[in-house]
């Protein structure tokens, strides 16, 4: 079996700045740190590699000093390692990013199954693992917390709104993992000193023969306006008076706003 | 840390992945494994992993090759989260450095590739009830009976008893001759005869776990004998040559630990109007903490570099280590607990533990007072008659 795993370098929480006239994050100045989401898909993927024997490629769409995280990567399990970089790149949006990605699938597969971190801490949509199995038309499985192999493929426990579902799910399939799944494990640091010297294999837009008009800002229909803390006032409301009087009034407030 | 050691790549990255797992395995958990007296396996797990366990064991037999002074780096770095973790981590390397020193090519074959890979968990048996600091002292034999070694009698406060899978154990195969007729075994967990004892309850380092070891005809194959019968006092004491700066670089993390933890307190505790930092009493107590801290880290660092260069007379250097910086520990962290007043002394902060776990250095892997008596014997050595005048 073959697995892929996507992986997003975001920038530390407290180094990021955002660019005054696109709106986006610039990345380049920021230190970067593997999503914390990805590190449990990674750990999943390869915690069912383990149990089912399987060879896992990780893949990251980002600049080029993000190539420590997927040495990392390495040293956490993954077989094989890609940097997908290219100017081209740069202002994507889910769909965008989700559109290279599914080239990299096409150029580095077939897979079998595709783990996605269950949400970014910079962006925060949750869209790109549900887009890419869009792109692949793939079924996609979100909020995984437990998979399991079974005799047609792999049982699957996923979280809803509700509760949980158990589903059973043909390869090929994209999950998105749930942080409760597993606990991530540290680097091996003889993996890491392998990677200290060798080069980290980079595919650009030309390799994955990627249609320009998709890529970057002008394939991304997403146009951020602006990016703010947002405020809020809390509403404070004092009822005064006779307690029979308070209580009638906090009842019909109650009642005019659908709360019993 | 004030001063750059200039590391290589190598020691960064090493450095780099033991402050991870300081700070995601084991910094949000140390407070609660030393209110339960937990030896927990996850940090053990992560440590594995991660390969740490195979730091100083040769590449040919698994490891990553490295030697004392990466050992003391990661040691360090462990101990600055938690020193429990870190002597069940350090006492499974002394249980293995015996191995290592006296082991022939069979038994090195067989142990380090499981040791290097966290699946086996050393630990070193010396102490008796009556043979502490005096460990020629000890009684436990070990009788030859054609094929095998019978060994009977007690080994006290062995870290890491129960939790380890091997324990490198010195009996008396020759009780005639005292510490001479000492030898190395090693005994495996599950041997007939070899019974784990009672968990001791101790003031600090307490998700490090300690026990007896009660050996009543525990039959293991002669194949078990490390090196010759005879040596092994003096494998015992080249094995703690090798290990007591480790135990000064559980000092200085610990103590750096201290330092950090008081210092972001004072510089945010407001008395008087202002953060307490400002008070030169303050202020100066964090300046000799630091002083003394840097002192250390700077003998624990070159001790270690010495040992590495294939130094014959290491005794008195890996004492000093040891001592001294055990003893800044102690001063550090117990400054630490003053510096922050009620804070220190209240089991939610950590400097309480850390100055618990500081008093134990002091006294295990031998005595400070026994460093002084190994530096004093080894000085002679060293220094020549000065003639002035």
């Amino acid at each position: 079996m073959r697995f892929m795993v996507c992986l997003k370098p975001v920038p530390e929480p407290g180094t990021v700045k955002v660019d005054p006239k696109t709106h986006t994050l610039r990345r380049e100045s920021a230190t970067l740190i593997l999503n914390p989401a990805d590190r449990y898909a990674l750990e999943a993927a390869v915690e069912l590699k383990e149990k089912v024997g399987a060879e896992v490629t990780a893949v990251m769409m980002g600049p080029p000093n993000a190539i420590p995280l997927l040495k990392e990567a390495y040293a956490c399990g993954a077989d094989n390692i890609y940097l997908l970089s290219d100017r081209a790149f740069a202002g994507s949006d889910t769909l965008a990013t989700s559109y290279v990605l599914s080239l990299a699938v096409q150029k580095l597969g077939p897979f079998d199954l595709i783990f996605c971190g269950k949400v970014s801490i910079d962006g925060e949509t949750a869209q790109v693992g549900p887009e890419l199995a869009a792109w692949l038309n793939w079924p996609s499985v979100i909020w995984v917390k437990d998979i399991r192999p079974a005799q047609n493929g792999f049982e699957v426990v996923r979280l809803t709104d509700e509760g949980e579902e158990e589903l059973e799910v043909r390869p090929p399939a994209l999950f998105t993992i749930e942080p409760e799944i597993n606990d991530p494990r540290p680097p091996s640091i003889k993996r890491l000193l392998e990677m200290l010297t060798r080069e980290v294999p980079t595919l650009t837009a030309e390799d994955l023969d990627a249609d320009p008009s998709h890529l970057g800002l002008e394939g991304s229909p997403t146009r951020v306006l602006d990016v703010f803390t947002p405020t809020y006032e809390e509403k404070k409301e004092i009822l005064e008076g006779p307690a029979e009087e308070v209580v009638e009034k906090l009842v019909s407030i109650l009642k005019e706003r659908g709360l019993i | 840390m004030v001063i750059d050691y200039f590391l290589s790549p190598e020691q960064k990255l090493i450095l780099e992945v033991t402050e991870r797992i300081g700070k995601e395995y084991i910094a949000p958990y140390a407070l609660k494994w030393d209110e339960e007296e937990t030896c927990d396996p996850r940090p053990l797990k992560a440590l594995a992993l991660a390969d740490l366990f195979g730091l100083f064991i040769p590449k040919e037999y698994g490891g990553l090759g490295f030697g004392t002074f990466e050992n003391c780096l990661v040691i360090e770095t462990l101990s600055k989260y938690c020193a429990g973790v870190a002597t069940t981590f350090a006492a499974s390397g002394l249980g293995a450095y015996p191995i290592l020193i006296a082991g022939h090519k069979g038994q090195k074959e067989k142990y380090l590739p499981q040791i290097a890979v966290g699946k086996k968990l050393c630990a070193f048996a010396l102490t008796e009830p009556q043979a502490g600091s005096d460990a020629a002292a000890i009684k436990t034999t070990a009788r030859k009976e054609g094929d095998y070694y019978v060994l009977n009698g007690i080994k006290q406060w062995i870290t890491n008893g129960g939790v380890a899978d091997l324990y490198t154990v010195i009996a008396l195969t020759d009780p005639k001759k005292g510490a001479r007729g000492a030898s190395a075994f090693i005994v495996e967990k599950g041997d007939p005869g070899f019974v784990i004892g009672k968990k001791e309850k101790k003031m600090g380092l307490r998700a490090s776990t300690t026990t007896e070891l009660f050996f009543s005809n525990c039959r293991i194959p002669k194949e078990r004998l490390l090196g010759r019968e005879g040596m092994g006092f003096i494998i015992a004491m080249k094995t703690l040559d090798l290990s007591r700066p480790g135990v000064g670089a559980q000092a200085v993390g610990l103590a750096q630990g201290a330092l950090e933890v008081a210092l972001n307190h004072a510089r945010q505790r407001v008395q008087f109007g202002q953060p307490v930092y400002n008070f030169q009493a303050v202020s100066h107590t964090f300046a000799e903490m630091a002083m003394r801290i840097e002192a250390a880290r700077a003998l624990v660092y070159s001790a270690a570099r010495f040992i590495d260069s294939g130094a014959k007379n290491i005794s008195a250097a890996s004492a000093m280590a040891k001592a001294f910086a055990s003893d800044v520990a102690m001063w550090v962290t117990e400054r630490a607990v003053q510096m922050m007043g009620g804070f220190g002394y209240m089991r939610d902060f950590p400097v309480e533990k850390m100055m618990r776990d500081a008093k134990c250095l002091q006294i295990y892997e031998g005595t400070n007072e026994i460093q002084r008596n190994v530096i004093a014997r080894e000085l002679p050595k060293f220094l020549k008659p000065l003639e002035i005048g």
